[in-house]
This record gives C-alpha cells, structure tokens and sequence, in this order.
C-alpha cells in the first residue's frame, strides 16, 4: 500500500505526543511528505495564466514593467519567469486600494506616453520607454517636474511587489543564495566569517 | 431562552488553554482531579494547520494572504494558526487619545502557538522592586518560592541556555544551546568590546530529544507551528499528558460570558456561549481557574456583577483591570558590510535568537529605573514578501542593477529589540467599555494607556546602545523607523509586544490586590487566576515562563487543598 502524504504528517504528529515507534525516523519522514506536497502542487499547475484583474493590455504592460524592473541574466532568470505578474494580478484583484494604485498607475503611464510619444507604453520605442522608466523610477525627478508625482508613486509601489514576487519565487530565492528550509540533524554554526 | 446545564460538576474548571489553563490542566488532572477545559477557539490539528516547511512559491498569495493583507503584518499565512491582532466580530475600543493593540489566540493552546519561545526566569530583585527603588508594589512572594517551580517547568517542557550566574538572569535547568549564528557572532564581539553582556538565549525549544519529544530540526519556523513538537506550546506538550489521565474535558468554542455565583458567595458555574449553536450553557464546578490572559480574565470578572459582588468578581479592592501593563519595547537595525562576503551556508537554526543581551547595567545608577533585555536577529532567512520595501526605496531604479543591489544586501542586516520593564501607572487600565458589546453580546474591554517618562527614558537609553553596539563592528546604524511625535525614541503603542500583565494583580493585603500568593482570589475562596494578570510587577523577562511556574505552584496549592477536603461537595 502506498503510504501517503496525510500517513506520514500523522506518524510525525503521534510521535510527538505519544514516542511511537516511527520516533527513528522523523527527518526522513518529513522530508519525504515535503517532497510529496511539491510533487502534488507541480501536478496541478496549469501552463497558461489569465488575469483575474488586468484586460489583457493592461496585464502585457504590467508583465514589460516587470521585466524592466527584474529583467533576466546570466544569473538568473527575471521577475515575469518567477511570476511575479501572476501574483500582483491576484493580490490586486483581491484589494481595492491595490486596484486603484497599480490599475490607475498603469492608466497614467499610458496616457503620459501617448502625450509624449503620441503611443502608448507597450507600442513606444525602446529608448522613449526607457525615458520613460528613467523618469519615475527616482523620487528626486518630482522636484524638477511634479507631474510626474503619480507616475513615481506608482512605480514606487510596482518596484516592491515586483521584487516580492521575484525574491519569493523559487527561481529568486535560488538567487539570493538562501540555503536552509530544511531538516539538520545539528545547527553547524557560523562559516569563517571574511575580514 | 433555555440555559443548557452540563449535568456532571467537576472538580475544576479551567476557562482558557494557553501557558496557564494548559499548566493547570496537566498538573490538576495528573493530581487526580477531574477538569473541564474551556477554550474559546477551536482544537489545532497540527497536520491540518502547520505550514511548516512550506515554501513562499508554494503559496498563491506567497504567504501575505488575500489582498496582500499582512504585507507588513504579523498574522500572515504561515503563523501558526488563529492568532490576531483583530478578531471578526470581537472588538475592543482604545479610549480617546489612548492607542493599545490586543494580539489574542482563539485556538487551544492559546498564544503559546504563536509566541517567541523565549523562557526567562525572573531575578530575586524583580519581585522586591519596592524594596529596591520605592517605586511600584512588591510580589507577596520571593525568588526562592518560585524557583522550585521554574526548575519544574524548566524541567518538563525543555529550555536551552547557558550557566552564566547573572544576577539578573537567574541560572535555569537547560540544555545545551545551539551554535552561534554569524550575525550573533558578530554582536558578540562588539558587546565584549563594550562590555555589554551577550550570552547564549534561553529558549523553550528542544536541542536533544526531551522527555518524548525530539530535538528541533532547525528550520527557524517555530511561529508556523512544529510538526514535530520540538517547541514548546501548550496544545503539544501540556494538553496531551492531560488527555493521557482521562481526567480532561475538553470544550472548544467555548466563550466564556460570566461566572455565576452561589449564595455561598463562592462561583458555582461558568455560562459561556457554544459558539457553534450560540446556546447558552452553564458548567458546574467546585472551584475555577481563570486562565484567558490578562485582559481577557479581568474582562471576565468584571462582567460577573450580582448583588454580592456588584463591581465584578474578586474586586472589592478595585484593582480589577488596573495595573495595566506590557513590555517596553524600541526597536534599531544596522546594516553590516562584513555580511556581504559570507558565503551562501544554511543560517536557520531554531526559530528564535542563539543568543541575547541581558540586562546589563544592573550594577549603575542609570537615566531611568529598572532594565531591558535586547533580543536580535536578522542575516539569511528564508526571504519573504516586504523584505526589500526599504532597499527598493533607498536604491530606487530598477533593471540589473536593482537586481544586483538586493542580492549584494541579502542577510546583511541586523535588527535589535530592546524589551524593558514598564512601571505600573494610573493611566494604563483596561474596562467595560458602556457601550459596546461583541457578536456573543458580551461587554467588551476599553483600553487606556500612557507611557511614563521612564519607559521613554529607557527607550532612549535601547537607541543609544544599539547604535553603539552597530557602529563597533563597523555597521552603518539604522534608527527605529517608528520614531515619532506618539512614539519617541521608537517606542511601541501599548500592547504591541503581547505581555499584557498586572490586571487581577496578587499581593498580601486584600485592599490593593486580589489574589493570594497562591493565585487565589481574597474574596472567593474557589476562584483562581493565574494568567498574567496576576502578576505585580512586568519584569524585563517575557512573562510565559513565570506564568507557567506560578500556576504549577497555584495547582499545587489546589490540589493540597482538595486533599484536605476545603474544596466542598
């Protein structure tokens, strides 16, 4: 019989109440049921991603800004293959307040580009949305000109649900050069630490 | 309406299922006593409920929740579950110009679910503070009538630390600690340079298999829950052996409305609401353990009015809901570029700090009376949603470099926690708000609040130091970015550090307190609280494992008065 996922969480659940006799094999166990929880979740995964909240403009232009924001190298992949644009399209479709920033934020940033380039954001070049990108991607361009408040206070706001979804994502926390989530028989302790 | 009446009476009755209703309950019910349990929320299936292990990318919301709701929260997906800082449907109200927060657990094992794990014992000056500086009351009790408890508690549960022989840290019974991580060595060094004392923490978490259960794992997600009970909470470790005795009644959804007298003047029953069928009930019992955590207990008595005690339960001295009190905390971070160069290396380890600052300065006349403890952590955790909110507005930008940036400061940083005693006040109470009931009906609590100049003091007195101990090992010192008009020198509103005491305080005299040493109320012979609210004083200690050792002692007190029959038919 195929031992199974909710069997094993079970077994670790007694053998901290009760010391059964599956007591020896714990980390093993565990690991083993971990495993079996990412092998179910590859399972149900579906290829394709309609948005829940942005039309499909919208949602391209959020997926370009994205890429601009955490773009791929040879490091590693960027935001838009780590999803990112999956999960600011659920978290806004879920919060008003969200729905206005970002939904609004993507309206200004076309509407600005067709006053500027007379196209909007996707169909501009890609030194005009460079410019663009370079204008509101800094407080201090405010100063100079305030028209360009919202479009930084929404980029602002983009900047940090994208690096979420990005360093979340397993392709970001692969990256970052996080190791651990996992079961040690003994916490090792600090390597030498560089001077 | 119909109250139901459950027909048996037991011996005890315990309302909450947190540190104390989870003590009581395995020392009662091993002492042969018969007990029924009462807990407002519903039982914890860990398999069910943990999320332990699970990645961020495993989840849709990558752990913040619908709406990115606790995007900068601390009730987001993967904490243990029914822990919050607002309950649907039960409310409190802060009163004008008074700010507190309320984090409460409506699940079995209460907030030992969700808590740091952090066990310290209070110092023999803790409960003598009177006698030390003149200000505040001292314990009816010494640190030699609690530390035959400590070492019992310490004993059962499993805590690791270190001997060290601190006057202000009294010695426990530990287990070994964990190895330091790189941030904790890196603070070590600099507090040795400037003699502040940094030691190994002591903590309720297993680092060798203890009494059943096996040794932690190192995962650092003790929050979420652990699968394999290598923390300590009460639903795993207190409840269980309690079930064993066959003793335990467990009632969950259970909410307690009021304890009803009898012409004895003693409580003869509590009447709570089934939460699932919303019937009145009534439970009866020869004596009461009120254990729902400190606001939630005095909460409780003052709403048990009759004739006879027509200002609440056991409070003829008006303390009820007085000495409001909870940790004075102020928080400090330091960016260290050492940090950049570590090599990518597993840093978890348990789910809390290797090791701490006790206080330190117990040997001065300082700005301010009493001390603090620091708790710090920080460098390459599992990331998580909201991690680089303040790099991405520091940097701005974005494209490669961006990218790069965050990875160059991944577990870079370093934050600090002050936790110091806060004297109790006449401005900090909590009562029945006139107004306002919660979805039961029952009247629900009014909190006032206002720090005192020391408390200020002192927090000023944690920025310094932090800043001092991060500008040593050559760190670039961020200050508390909660610094403002209302919370000067980042000191935190009322009740944000969950250690909410002093409400159904304990002392010799019946005038100014209302409970015994033993937890038991002056006025009524069969009621006991021994949740945090009978406590004096709110030592820089995290209140859990006192809690757990006056209720051993309070049970014990119980039990021997059952033995010698007082505790009636």
């Amino acid at each position: 019989m195929a031992i199974s996922r909710r069997d094993i969480l079970k077994s670790l659940t007694m053998t901290a109440v009760s010391g059964s006799v599956l007591r020896v094999i714990p980390l093993e166990a565990a690991e083993y049921a971990h495993r079996m929880v990412k092998a179910e979740k590859a399972a149900a995964e579906t290829r394709t991603y309609s948005p829940k909240f942005f039309s499909a403009h919208a949602y391209k232009t959020l997926q370009s800004l994205c890429n601009a924001i955490i773009p791929p190298d040879d490091d590693a992949k960027g935001a838009v293959e780590a999803g990112a644009p999956e999960f600011i399209d659920l978290l806004t479709s879920e919060n008003k307040d969200y729905q206005l920033a970002l939904g609004g934020g993507l309206m200004w940033l076309d509407n600005t580009c067709i006053g500027r380039n007379e196209k909007p954001y996707l169909d501009c070049t890609v030194e005009q949305q460079k410019e663009i990108l370079d204008l509101i991607a800094y407080r201090k361009n405010a100063k100079k000109d305030p028209s360009l408040g919202q479009g930084i206070e929404f980029f602002s706001f983009l900047r940090k649900l994208t690096a979420d979804g990005f360093f979340t994502s397993e392709i970001g926390i692969d990256y970052l050069g996080y190791v651990g989530n996992t079961y040690l028989q003994d916490f090792p302790g600090c390597p030498p630490v560089p001077e | 309406m119909q109250v139901k009446r459950t027909p048996k009476t037991y011996d005890v009755c315990i309302i909450g299922s947190g540190a104390a209703g989870g003590t009581a309950a395995k020392v009662l019910t091993e002492g042969g006593l018969s007990v029924a349990l009462l807990e407002a929320g519903p039982p914890i299936v860990p398999e069910r409920d943990y999320k332990e292990h699970v990645w961020p990318y495993d989840l849709p919301h990558r752990g913040v929740g619908v709406g990115g709701r606790a995007r900068h929260g601390f009730d987001n997906e993967f904490l243990a579950p029914n822990g919050a800082w607002e309950i649907e449907g039960e409310p409190y109200v802060s009163a004008q110009g008074s700010k507190f927060r309320w984090f409460r657990s409506r699940i079995v094992g209460g907030r030992t679910n969700h808590w740091g794990r952090i066990a310290l014992r209070m110092a023999p000056v803790d409960f003598k503070v009177r006698s030390h500086d003149g200000m505040g009351d001292d314990w009816p009790i010494s640190y030699e009538d609690v530390a035959p408890y400590y070492d019992k508690v310490e004993s059962y549960i499993g805590v690791f630390g270190s001997k060290e022989n601190i006057p202000s840290a009294p010695d426990g019974i530990f287990l070994p600690p964990p190895k330091p991580r790189c941030t904790e060595t890196i603070i070590k060094k600099s507090c040795d340079k400037l003699s502040i004392l940094c030691i190994p923490s002591r903590l309720a978490i297993l680092t060798e298999p203890h009494n059943g259960r096996p040794a932690c794992h190192y995962c650092a997600q003790c929050g979420r829950g652990c699968i394999t009970a290598s923390n300590f909470s009460s639903s795993q470790v207190m409840i269980p052996p309690a079930e064993k005795t066959g003793r335990l009644t467990m009632i969950t959804g259970a909410m307690a409305r009021e304890l009803v007298v009898g012409k004895d003047g003693k409580v003869a029953a509590v009447s709570y609401i089934d939460k699932a069928t919303k019937e009145e009930r009534r439970l009866h019992a020869r004596a009461f353990i009120v254990a729902a955590s400190a606001c939630e207990s005095a909460r409780l008595l003052l709403n048990s009015k009759s004739t006879l005690f027509p200002d609440g339960l056991a409070n003829s001295s008006g303390v009820v809901g007085r000495n409001l009190m909870d940790t004075v905390g102020s928080d400090a971070g330091g960016f260290f570029p050492q940090l950049e160069r570590m090599p990518p290396h597993n840093h978890d380890g348990v789910g809390g700090m290797h090791m701490y600052l006790p206080w330190w300065k117990f040997d001065r006349k300082n700005d301010f009376l009493r001390g603090y403890h620091t708790e710090f952590g920080g460098g390459r955790g599992l990331p998580g949603v909201g991690d680089y909110d303040e790099l991405c507005d520091e940097f701005e930008g974005y494209g490669l470099t961006l990218k790069r940036e965050c990875k160059k400061k991944y577990g870079t940083y370093i934050g600090f926690a002050g936790r110091g005693e806060m004297i109790p006040n006449e401005n900090c109470y909590c009562e029945i708000d006139p107004a306002v009931v919660d979805q039961w009906g029952i009247p629900v609590l009014r909190f006032h609040w206002k720090w005192s100049d020391n408390e200020i003091r002192m927090a000023k007195d944690m920025q310094e130091t932090y800043r001092s101990i991060v500008e040593t090992s050559g760190g670039v010192f961020i200050p508390s970015t909660k610094e403002d008009a209302a919370h000067p020198h980042g000191i935190a509103d009322g009740g944000v550090i969950i250690h909410e005491v002093g409400t159904v305080r304990m002392g010799e005299r019946s005038g100014t307190s209302a409970l015994n040493q033993y937890c038991q109320a002056h006025d009524v012979k069969n009621l006991f609280v021994s949740d945090g609210a009978c406590f004096v004083t709110n030592a820089d200690k995290n209140p859990t494992l006192t809690i757990m050792a006056l209720t051993w002692r309070a049970s014990d007190y119980l039990l021997d008065q059952a033995k010698k029959g007082n505790l009636g038919a």
